[in-house]
């Protein structure tokens, strides 16, 4: 595939910041309309965390690649194709049920990347990733906590969560999915390889289900094309429609 | 009217009352309430409602229901918000000096 | 304001001794706690007042919500969900002291839905554009924060200690809001145009916010006198007003009142009213947004009830297990 090492690093930090933008900005819809007002007090919560990660994270990636992009440069104005976020992200929120369980997948393979990105051989990365851990294992005890409450809670929310599980679950295998780019940051102790970190998620992933009383899929047919950015969904574009709109409609202003 | 009468039959989250110990309080502080299903969850909800998840901070949920209270007395709440969040802050906006009070 | 036109409850036929050893602590500067004897008509007075404050911090959350996913910028997004999520802490925090007084969140709820108990008809106006959460930020919430600070002595204590929460986090909602307003008149001639529109629509509703003039106010000296209201409408209004024009001044934006000026002999600027024919309509139902602000409260609180009984079914589970487990 023959990547430069900075591209290399470049489109592993897109696919890091461009993940907790495009769930940030799911979980930001949710505001003002969850289904009690501690919960909208905690998403938002969540998704202040994952926009401040994408801060950090696209800030590194303009400075990685070097043509003086800015976070808000690489947010506002790329366009679908350049997006490196997994498909999974940008489902939209569907329902409460979706909502949380698209949440407790991402969060167990971001704890899982972020905690081997804390002993990244870049210290930039490593800084990033440090202090990500400490709110993302938060995000994974909650969301843990709901799916096991909703799945073993009334009759409507074990289907609804089952629903929801069933849906999602094709969005899973690409998280794990390993390329070139992986490879090579892999080998320079950059990030973990995705695909090593199968295992243990879906340990976790067995363990929690079960005690919510969810039945995991069988089929393991995964969806790819977000991470490489070959084949988004077509959520994708409209949330950009709507994120970028001032940038686009008022070039080169200042906001 | 009936401006208080219960017009609601379907079970509502318990009230909690919250006690924080900050990272360098003596012991934990009445900070307030809210709804949650259990203790756990009550717990969660603290964190997100009064600390914003601030670290190192030790936190005692209560039924509502379960206090018995004397003759009140309750200072005003001590509220620091997370330390990173600067955003939250009224000194991270530049105010002109000439504009007056904000 | 974000309780506005709050009638005061009749004190009913209590003894009248008891009455006015009451009125005497509050005189006096004490707090009036939960468990205190209080008066049918305070405690019902102040159901009304907190609840439709809070109320207000709720539906409050839709305007600005709004344009949470069009933030021009990752900073401008981050800092308008805090601030939006700190409007639904507001909210719990009010919701939690008017629980104090014998009426449950799900009970006021139900209220603010079947529109027996109002918010304040300034969330009735759209956000049209970006500029409108400067304009929010600066006007709406400086018109708030002119009723809130005072509210921090009020008579009730919870309600005193959630207003001193309040105004504690609010203390950056108005500032961001000038921040926002100052960077668009200061941009391109677009964004110049943007922020003097948004000032021109949110202009008159800003002074609607302070309640029509007390001289048609019935129901303000009892509320005085309880210190639940601790100003005047027309004293807050024009306070409102001196310190604002001088800001809109600095922002090189006009105040859309070919009347506005300064009066050097009581110290103040003299100003056109709102059009209180248009209060009215819409608090009657008949503001730009009212149907759509209840529809999303209801959505919300519908679609979510199979979240919320489904959280309690397991925490009900758990515990019988637990229970079972120990027996």
């Amino acid at each position: 595939m023959g990547v430069g090492s900075d591209e290399a690093l470049f489109q592993s930090l897109l696919r890091l910041g461009d993940n907790t933008l495009v769930l940030g900005h799911r979980l930001s819809e949710w505001c003002g309309h969850a289904p009690a007002l501690e919960e909208d007090i905690a998403l938002a919560n969540t998704a202040l965390d994952l926009m401040g990660q994408t801060r950090h994270w696209l800030s590194l990636a303009g400075e990685i690649e070097g043509k003086g992009r800015s976070e808000d440069d690489l947010a506002m104005l790329r366009d679908v194709w350049d997006f490196r976020n997994v498909l999974l992200v940008e489902q939209p929120n569907r329902d409460y049920g979706h909502t949380l369980m698209r949440q407790f997948l991402f969060d167990h393979f971001h704890l899982l990347m972020l905690r081997g990105l804390s002993e990244s051989s870049e210290a930039r990365v490593a800084e990033i990733a440090i202090k990500s851990v400490k709110e993302v294992t938060y995000h994974a005890e909650r969301s843990a906590e709901l799916i096991i409450a909703l799945g073993d809670g009334t009759d409507e929310s074990h289907r609804r969560m089952q629903d929801a599980l069933d849906w999602l679950f094709p969005y899973v295998g690409e998280m794990f999915e390993t390329d070139a780019i992986d490879t090579e940051i892999a080998a320079k102790g950059i990030a973990p390889l995705p695909a090593d970190l199968r295992p243990a998620f879906d340990a976790q992933l067995g363990a929690i289900l079960d005690e919510a009383t969810l039945t995991m899929p069988s089929d393991a047919f995964a969806h790819k094309g977000g991470r490489t950015g070959f084949r988004h969904t077509e959520h994708l574009g409209h949330m950009l429609a709507s994120m970028q709109w001032l940038q686009r409609a008022y070039p080169g202003a200042q906001w | 009217m009936g401006m208080d009468a219960p017009t609601n039959e379907k079970p509502e989250w318990p009230l909690w009352e919250v006690f924080i110990r900050g990272q360098h309080g003596m012991s934990h502080r009445h900070f307030g309430s809210l709804h949650a299903p259990n203790a756990e969850m009550a717990i969660k909800a603290a964190r997100d409602v009064y600390t914003r998840r601030k670290e190192g901070v030790s936190i005692w949920v209560v039924p509502a229901n379960e206090i018995t209270a004397s003759s009140p007395s309750d200072k005003g709440p001590l509220y620091e918000p997370a330390e990173d969040k600067v955003y939250r802050h009224p000194s991270f906006y530049k105010i002109p000096d000439d504009i007056g009070a904000m | 304001m974000y309780a506005q036109l709050i009638k005061a409850e009749h004190a009913g036929d209590e003894d009248t001794a008891r009455a006015e050893a009451f009125q005497q602590r509050i005189d006096a500067g004490e707090k009036i706690e939960p468990k205190d004897w209080m008066p049918e008509g305070y405690r019902r007075t102040l159901i009304r007042q907190i609840g439709q404050h809070a109320h207000s911090e709720i539906v409050g959350q839709l305007p600005e919500g709004n344009w949470i996913t069009r933030a021009p910028t990752l900073e401008r997004k981050t800092i308008l969900l805090a601030k939006v999520q700190d409007e639904a802490g507001h909210g719990l925090y009010l919701y939690c002291a008017a629980e104090t007084l014998g009426v449950s969140r799900d009970e006021m709820t139900e209220m603010l839905l079947d529109e027996r108990m109002k918010y304040s008809s300034i969330f009735n106006y759209p956000t049209l554009t970006w500029a409108d959460m400067g304009a929010v930020g600066w006007l709406v919430d400086g018109a708030a924060i002119m009723n809130q600070v005072p509210l921090q002595r009020t008579s009730f204590g919870p309600y005193a200690r959630a207003m001193i929460r309040i105004c504690k986090e609010e203390s950056f909602h108005q500032r961001q809001g000038f921040d926002i307003m100052n960077r668009l008149a200061n941009g391109t001639p677009e964004q110049h145009r943007m922020a003097q529109n948004a000032l021109d629509r949110f202009w008159y509703p800003s002074l609607m916010m302070f309640g029509p003039s007390d001289a048609e106010s019935v129901h303000s000296e009892q509320n005085m006198a309880w210190k639940i209201k601790m100003n005047g409408n027309d004293e807050l209004r024009q306070k409102f007003v001196d310190l604002t024009v001088p800001q809109a001044e600095y922002l090189g934006l006009t105040i859309p009142d070919e009347t506005l000026r300064w009066n050097d002999e009581k110290g103040g600027y003299d100003f056109a009213g709102p059009d209180w024919g248009e209060f009215f309509d819409v608090i009657k139902g008949n503001g730009p947004c009212n149907r759509e602000r209840l529809e999303a409260r209801r959505k919300a609180w519908d679609d979510g009830a199979w979240m919320r009984d489904g959280l309690l079914a397991h925490a009900e589970k758990k515990a019988a297990r637990a229970a079972k487990a120990a027996a």
